[in-house]
């Protein structure tokens, strides 16, 4: 059966894309976010993972208000990161598992999921910028399956209906019949806001107390209706949902091996987690 | 569904997206470099051709975003256009919150303690 290595989330601010491009990860303003990463390389060094589900939001690259799933799983052969018009440059495409992707989605819509899937897809920043994160030669020693959860257009998916995704997502790698090494990324947030007059928003608080509760008590956040975690960790802050899937893939119990924090990233309070699942 | 007031805070929601498609499908339009020189070349054109409606147009030619929001503006779509003009998230927010970008980092860092 396929093994899972562990469960990554960490932020995807597009400013990542400008510091990479520029070198600036030595930089003062940059150092205590890239740093945060070299834990995280050694990490992957034993890990080994051959395929990477990544839970992540797109911001209107792939998906327009004309059609918007509220949760779509890729399953093309490869996906191409694009133009977003902010100026980063594109990281070479990602290579699918078409394999993995099918037999999620059997698996979702078995357990009652209404997914979208997409036999042709581009990823934005929110997935490739964390990919060049975990592997900064951006030579991608993995295939991915791209998880879009939608963050633009309310009514969201709550926080209880990502959590179940995230569960029915590792139920599935689990009974994947396959000796495939399988990691979950979880990119966004934490807390942050950019538009209106509470742009700047930041929540340290609550960041620190979500972070714990992915340790200790994971199903925490789900109490909360989206409105209030929007009025708690800000109008982009929700992206946290992608943590809560990210973590609930790992299953009832998990330790966690690195975590980083750092304020600001741009107008964001970065965070970064490594977990492996216990038991 | 009625959604709660969050100070400073719009949703996207049904609302603002009936309001909003005309401007939205015209940012989404932004990811093409060529529709972004397009735009350069001539704006007033460009939006015309979208269909942007008094309240829409008025925002873009103030390059204001919070009147953008109003006029049904989703923030994601926004910053293809504030991509266009030069203008970082950080621009956006002194904008937003009256400050300079300097007081607006300055805000930010001080979140840190």
């Amino acid at each position: 059966m396929a093994k899972i290595v562990g469960g990554i989330a960490t932020s995807h601010v597009p400013a990542i894309g400008r510091a990479i491009a520029r070198d600036q990860q030595a930089d003062p303003y940059w150092k205590p976010f890239f740093d945060g990463f070299a834990p995280v390389h050694r990490w992957l060094e034993t890990a080994r993972p051959d395929v990477v589900v990544v839970f992540y939001n797109d911001h209107g690259l792939n998906f327009f208000l004309d059609k918007m799933p509220t949760f779509a799983v890729g399953a093309a052969p490869q996906y191409a990161n694009a133009d977003e018009g902010w100026g980063i440059p594109q990281v070479p495409p990602f290579p699918g598992d078409q394999d993995l992707a099918w037999h999620l989605i059997d698996e979702l819509i078995g357990a009652d999921f209404d997914l979208t899937t997409c036999q042709e897809m581009v990823v934005d920043h929110a997935l490739a910028l964390p990919m060049a994160l975990l592997w900064p030669d951006q030579k991608w020693p993995v295939r991915i399956v791209p998880v879009c959860i939608n963050t633009v257009q309310f009514p969201l998916p709550s926080a209880r209906r990502c959590h179940a995704l995230g569960e029915a997502v590792g139920r599935a790698v689990r009974s994947w019949d396959s000796d495939q090494r399988v990691l979950f990324l979880g990119t966004g947030g934490l807390s942050h806001q950019l538009d209106g007059e509470r742009a700047g928003f930041i929540n340290k608080d609550f960041d620190l107390a979500f972070m714990e509760s992915l340790v200790h008590d994971p199903r925490w956040a789900t109490r909360y209706s989206i409105p209030e975690l929007v009025e708690k960790a800000g109008t982009q802050g929700v992206e946290l949902l992608m943590w809560l899937a990210t973590r609930a893939a790992l299953g009832d119990a998990a330790t966690e091996v690195h975590r980083n924090y750092h304020i600001p990233i741009s107008n964001t309070a970065s965070g970064l987690m490594v977990l492996e699942p216990r038991g | 569904m009625t959604m709660p007031d969050i100070p400073g805070t719009t949703l996207f929601d049904g609302a603002c997206a009936r309001k909003g498609y005309a401007l939205n499908k015209m940012c989404y339009s932004f990811n093409s470099r060529d529709n972004r020189a397009a735009f350069v070349e001539d704006e007033a054109g460009y939006c015309a051709r979208y269909g942007l409606d008094e309240a829409q147009l008025a925002a873009v030619r103030a390059r204001n975003v919070l009147q953008l929001i109003a006029a049904g503006g989703n923030v994601y779509y926004l910053a293809k256009l504030a991509g266009i003009f030069g203008l970082d998230v950080q621009d956006l927010g002194a904008q937003q919150t009256g400050l300079t970008k300097d007081e607006f980092k300055a805000r930010l860092l001080a979140a840190a303690r």
